[in-house]
């Protein structure tokens, strides 16, 4: 499969993260659940607080977008974006673009776009897909894209264990200043009823062990071999890989079949400390790497969304991130405040209170 | 449901958008288009930095109508560095680590719900400036 590439050269011009403070110890859920007789799949997870929800988290996080945009691009202002792109499965309206309101915590000018992304944990880097292809084609010279989550999971069920949140919002831009050209991109989708929530219900349901190879192993597989097929690159031309991160295994565990080290793997590896971010896990991961990366180290992004597909990147540093003024994602992951399981329950809204 | 009212205040809540006095130089938060100093006409609108220190603050265990599920929750006088005083909610904080003079900063965060059919009202709170929060952390 050919690789997808813009006609003008397009690259990162700033990124961001934000995780929510509070932290669930996991092991609380299956003491709750189980009587300690599962071993939870991750340490711990991130969980917003009472006033957090998918718009207010992307605010953030496009704010430090914007921040480290105008540290590396002269005269940058929020009014140059056309496009404010929100990839989450966790939308705080059914009906009514989170866009809209991320746009106006900017300052962004109306004329741009807006719509929201959906496709599960894979609707960020569609956001990101988008925003290269329109900054790429010349459509726009600046484009925002976010992948947010304040992912929910039925108490007791295997979700519950790694639902977290957080994400990260990147500001694609033509490649003068960028700290990270796109090199090259590959998608891979298939209908595949891994994971879904059904209009109006409250809680996403999963096929269990069909979760892994079917969905993600293969997803991830196709996208990321085609895309260093296409590129004539190999796991040994990569100084990181990052994959979408459900929990700590699956992303080693492709990373390793993909014939990438553990070196190469670890860096963008926060699921233990956050939790699946879903729509933000694979891009908070990236923001990992970009964080620490230096001039010419090479980056392969590949997320997965149930139901299913892939987005596989490519993408070569040109500058170290600045950080003064702007925290890193390492600092949002170490500002941590953790909560029992009953404080959880009432962050969550899991209590009926009349 | 008071949508018009709140669609209209929309730029200062979401981001701190005030005004500034053309005679004076006042910094003017919220916006009212008249200099409190001076008294000129002042519509020329003012980004402010969202910085600022706590002048005063308390808990609210009774919550009003619409709030109730925030409950306890702190309300603060902050003094933005530009000069004015304004009301807000403090976040991402825990009653004990308050004080008078602590630096915060702007957030924007949901302020409440019309119900679980209404609008979802988005403005600022303050919470404690990032960098002494990850100072402390770190000593």
């Amino acid at each position: 499969m050919e690789v997808m590439k813009p006609v003008r050269p397009v690259g990162i011009v700033g990124y961001g993260a934000y995780v929510p403070r509070y932290r669930l110890i996991v092991e609380e859920v299956s003491q709750v659940w189980t009587g300690g007789n599962v071993v939870p799949p991750v340490r711990e997870k991130a969980v917003p607080g009472l006033d957090e929800d998918v718009a207010t988290m992307s605010i953030e996080a496009a704010r430090n977008a914007v921040a480290r945009a105008q540290r590396v691009c002269p005269g940058f202002s929020p009014q140059q974006l056309r496009a404010v792109w929100v990839g989450s499965e966790s939308h705080p309206y059914a009906v009514k673009p989170t866009g809209t309101i991320v746009a106006e915590a900017l300052g962004t000018s109306p004329y741009i776009q807006a719509g929201d992304w959906q496709f599960a944990c894979k609707a960020g880097t569609e956001a990101l897909q988008a925003a290269i292809g329109f900054v790429g084609s010349g459509m726009a010279d600046y484009a925002l894209a976010i992948g947010m989550d304040a992912a929910q999971g039925r108490p007791g069920d295997a979700l519950e264990y790694t639902a977290g949140a957080g994400g990260a919002a990147f500001i694609l831009g033509p490649l003068d200043f960028a700290l990270v050209e796109i090199e090259g991109s590959i998608s891979y989708v298939t209908d595949t009823p891994d994971f879904w929530r059904r209009q109006y219900e409250k809680f996403p349901e999963h096929a269990g062990r069909f979760t892994g190879e079917p969905a993600y192993f293969h997803h991830i597989s196709s996208a990321a071999t085609a895309l260093m097929e296409a590129m004539k690159l190999t796991p040994a031309d990569f100084t990181y890989a990052v994959f979408h991160q459900p929990n700590v295994k699956f992303p080693l565990k492709v990373g390793e079949e993909l014939g990438f080290r553990r070196e190469q793997l670890k860096p963008a590896l926060l699921v233990n400390e956050i939790g699946n971010t879903y729509a933000g896990s694979a891009l908070i991961g990236l923001t990992a790497v970009l964080d620490v990366a230096q001039p010419g180290e090479r980056i392969l992004l590949t997320s997965f969304g149930s139901g299913a597909g892939s987005d596989a990147f490519c993408l070569q540093v040109r500058a170290p991130a600045p950080h003064d003024g702007v925290w890193t994602t390492r600092q949002y992951v170490q500002r941590r405040r953790p909560i029992n399981y009953a404080q959880y329950s009432r962050l969550k809204g899991n209590y009926k209170l009349n | 449901m008071e949508v018009a009212r709140f669609w209209r205040t929309t730029e200062q809540r979401y981001r701190l958008v005030g005004e500034v006095c053309p005679r004076c130089h006042t910094k003017i938060f919220p916006p009212r288009d008249v200099c409190p100093a001076c008294e000129a006409e002042a519509k020329t609108l003012y980004q402010f930095s969202g910085k600022g220190e706590v002048y005063s603050f308390t808990t609210i265990h009774s919550a009003p109508r619409g709030f109730e599920k925030y409950a306890p929750y702190m309300v603060a006088l902050v003094r933005l560095e530009e000069g004015p005083l304004v009301t807000a909610q403090l976040t991402d904080v825990d009653e004990s680590e308050v004080y008078i003079g602590m630096p915060v900063e702007m957030v924007t965060r949901v302020l409440r719900e019309d119900d679980k059919r209404g609008m979802i009202v988005y403005g600022y709170k303050f919470r404690p400036v990032r960098q002494a929060e990850a100072e402390r952390q770190l000593a």
